[in-house]
């Protein structure tokens, strides 16, 4: 019956049937270790408040990393090929029209020329 | 060859098109370039169409002569429709652009890039 | 009952041109008048959307003649055998887009119903957007080359239109102005090559001109100018610049439906590729032009994505990037068909893989950008930098996210995976460097959507963003619909292929059955 969900790629085959029962195996497992645990456990006193060395909690805003600090590494690593490939969107109408024609008259080099 | 005077006055008609929407730095200027670009296909359009010595196909007191297919003028006339609608669509998107920006140089309005 | 039935393809047209018309008159009646008319409307042409495709999966290619009572009267008698009518011709492969369309087409309507509630102008987006829906119905379904050209310019019409809808200090006005104008000059040169066809073969039908294909110099004249204005309608890397720009700056749910509007341009470019050129056109060049362009928009327009600040912008790269994928799958479905020392199956499962993602890309792509659309409507800005500890509050759309990101990403169990897996194991044996270049972009595509999960939905709560609330309910009955399909065609793929996606393939593969389909006997 889970046979007839089977991707089959003509060379190799995946079957997503497999995959769920294995998370829910997992969920349950999880579950079951979470439920064993210690319920008397009380979230309203300051044992569940942050503790850094003992200095004072930063501002929210200053703990979140925004998003122009992620990938700093990635980005700074190809730099060489960011600086080629980001002036190339200039953002101009009319590099946008040499663009499409350029490639055009590529194409149209390419499909006659290999006829 | 003055069976292909159309084609030509076609060819250049749209080369001109493009090379004003190439080489023009103003948006209005390039409109008019894709407007003379619309002029070119629709005289295209219609040139392919035309055949000597025929007759319109209206068919009441029509003399026994051949008659043209239709098909290329409907086209025409829907294609110039359309060039209508896009003309007017972009003319005024400038409008747009020129009361924010003060400008209309091409390459001035960029802030869309990278 | 029965006429009902049998003009159903007319009436995927009719029903939302009619109403499309008919929204400014009544959005006088009121807002929640004009709401339910738009849904009702939409619901309508997607369930006739539907039901089309249904019966020509059933029953096998439907062709429609306008203006005449016998469906099978395609050539008029008294026309000298030319069949000057407007067809329809719908085969599995347009049924397939015809899904697409439909399943997406009223989700975007549910969701802008509900995130336009506070804005003004209401009666001409609405009139804009069934407007749009239309001129894509019309783009899958039509069987003539000229009117592909008229749906093809209502679509860009509609769509620019929409775009530059929110001026947005002009910007959007710019983004606007950039696709139509690049959409009208590719319309333009698309209706020389139509006209180059017509002036040879006497004939607008794509399956006369099939039939009646020489290949001479015009021909190919007329090809490459097809093949590159479908191309740069679809956003093909180098010809992509517009799509950065229209897609960040449309309102969401309308981004979610110019990449269906997209996508049927790449319908159209496969169409001609395979069934209008069928046979005729050198498969090996042309493939490896596709190849050459899909892998372009792939690397390109994922290294593109990842250094963005705003989401949507992103997003749209990431659009180029996946286009990428199914250029690449058909090209590969292209050029290993013709090729005699490879074995067909490559040929067709790559076909199938990049159909498939077709399919899927539209469907998770449509979820992200309206996930982003709620962002935008409850926090009114879309720069990843502002943006920050939004899961607390939002929950769903924090899920219907993690979704769309992981089926982008190619993760398994999401729909994503199963197409990706057709692609990278038949470009695999066709050509090894292919695939790993496509599984690169893949991982890459992760990385960025790992930034923009982690700088939106992660971290602790902002003062700014404390109060945000939940996406209102019609949006998350839109977003919902498109997770639950992300789910479903993830978890069991091989049904959606079995039922969709091979039909479509051996329709494209099969250009002798279509020219006889529309023929006839004749």
């Amino acid at each position: 019956m889970i046979d007839s969900f089977t991707l089959s790629t003509g060379f190799g085959a995946w079957n997503a049937v497999f995959w769920v029962i294995a998370f829910l195996i997992a969920f349950i497992i999880g579950w079951l270790i979470w439920s064993r645990g210690e319920k008397t456990y009380d979230t309203s006193t300051s044992a569940t408040a942050s503790f850094l060395s003992g200095n004072a909690e930063p501002e929210k805003e200053a703990v979140h990393i925004r998003a122009g600090n992620l990938y700093w590494g990635y980005t700074d690593a190809l730099s060489g090929y960011y600086r080629f490939i980001k002036p190339l969107h200039t953002g101009n109408l009319s590099d946008y029209f040499l663009a499409y024609l350029f490639v055009t008259a590529l194409v149209l080099i390419v499909v006659v020329v290999l006829k | 060859m003055i069976d292909n005077l159309p084609f030509l006055v076609v060819a250049i008609t749209i080369l001109l098109g493009l090379y004003t929407i190439l080489f023009r730095k103003d948006l209005i200027k390039m409109i008019m370039g894709i407007s003379l670009l619309e002029s070119g296909v629709n005289l295209f359009l219609i040139a392919l169409g035309y055949r000597w010595d025929s007759i319109a196909p209206i068919f009441t007191g029509a003399p026994s002569l051949a008659m043209v297919m239709p098909t290329v003028q409907a086209l025409t006339l829907t294609s110039i429709v359309i060039g209508v609608a896009t003309l007017a669509l972009l003319l005024s998107m400038v409008m747009v652009i020129y009361r924010y920006y003060r400008t209309t140089d091409v390459r001035e309005v960029t802030k869309l890039q990278g | 009952m029965d006429i009902l039935f049998d003009n159903l393809p007319g009436l995927l047209i009719a029903i939302p041109l009619l109403g499309a018309f008919l929204t400014p008159l009544l959005s006088r009646a009121g807002d929640s008048i004009r709401n339910a008319w738009v849904l009702i409307v939409t619901g309508l042409s997607s369930v006739c959307g539907l039901l089309v495709a249904s019966q020509v999966l059933e029953t096998g290619t439907i062709v429609y003649t306008f203006g005449v009572n016998t469906v099978s009267n395609i050539i008029p008698p008294d026309s000298g055998g030319i069949p000057i009518r407007i067809i329809f011709t719908i085969d599995p492969m347009n049924a397939f887009m015809l899904i697409i369309a439909a399943i997406v087409g009223f989700c975007i309507t549910l969701f802008s119903v509900s995130s336009m509630e506070r804005l003004s102008g209401k009666d001409g987006f609405f009139t804009l957007v069934l407007l749009l829906i239309a001129g894509v119905y019309g783009m899958i379904a039509t069987g003539d080359l000229f009117n592909f050209f008229v749906f093809l310019e209502i679509s860009s019409l509609a769509g620019a239109a929409l775009v530059a809808y929110r001026i947005d200090k002009g910007v959007a006005a710019e983004a606007g102005l950039k696709y139509a104008a690049l959409s009208t000059i590719g319309g333009m040169l698309f209706l020389v090559g139509v006209g180059l066809l017509f002036a040879q073969y006497n004939s607008l039908n794509m399956a006369v001109i099939a039939d009646r294909m020489q290949l001479t110099g015009l021909d190919i004249i007329a090809f490459v100018l097809f093949f590159t204005a479908l191309a740069m309608k679809c956003g093909a890397v180098p010809m992509h610049f517009w799509t950065p720009d229209s897609y960040a700056m449309a309102p969401s749910a309308i981004t979610a439906f110019l990449v269906v509007s997209s996508q049927a341009s790449l319908y159209a470019l496969f169409r001609v590729c395979f069934t209008l050129y069928g046979g005729q056109i050198n498969p090996l060049t042309v493939g490896w032009v596709i190849i050459i362009l899909g892998i372009l928009s792939m690397f390109i327009g994922v290294t593109m994505a990842i250094p963005q600040k705003d989401v949507k912008r992103l997003m749209a790269y990431h659009a180029v990037s996946q286009t990428g994928y199914m250029l690449l799958g058909v090209g590969v479905g292209l050029a290993a068909l013709s090729s005699t020392c490879l074995s067909q199956s490559i040929g067709v499962m790559a076909l199938k893989g990049g159909l498939f993602h077709i399919m899927n890309h539209a469907i998770y792509k449509g979820l992200l950008f309206l996930t982003a659309g709620v962002i935008m409507y409850r926090c009114g800005t879309r720069n990843l930098n502002q943006l920050g500890g939004l899961g607390h509050n939002m929950k769903w759309t924090m899920v219907f996210f993690m979704i769309g990101a992981l089926a982008i990403a190619g993760i398994p169990p999401f729909n994503g995976f199963a197409s990706k897996l057709m692609i990278y194991e038949s470009t695999f044996l066709f050509n090894p460097l292919l695939a790993v270049i496509a599984m690169v972009v893949s991982i890459l595509t992760l990385a960025s959507f790992v930034k923009v999960f982690h700088s939106m939905f992660m971290g602790p709560k902002l003062p700014e963003y404390e109060n945000v609330k939940e996406a209102p309910t019609p949006m998350l009955i839109a977003m919902g619909i498109l997770a639950i399909l992300v789910v479903l065609f993830g978890i069991f793929p091989q049904q959606v292929v079995d039922a969709l996606v091979a039909p479509a393939a051996s329709a494209l593969i099969d250009y002798q059955g279509y020219i006889s389909a529309v023929l006839g006997g004749a």
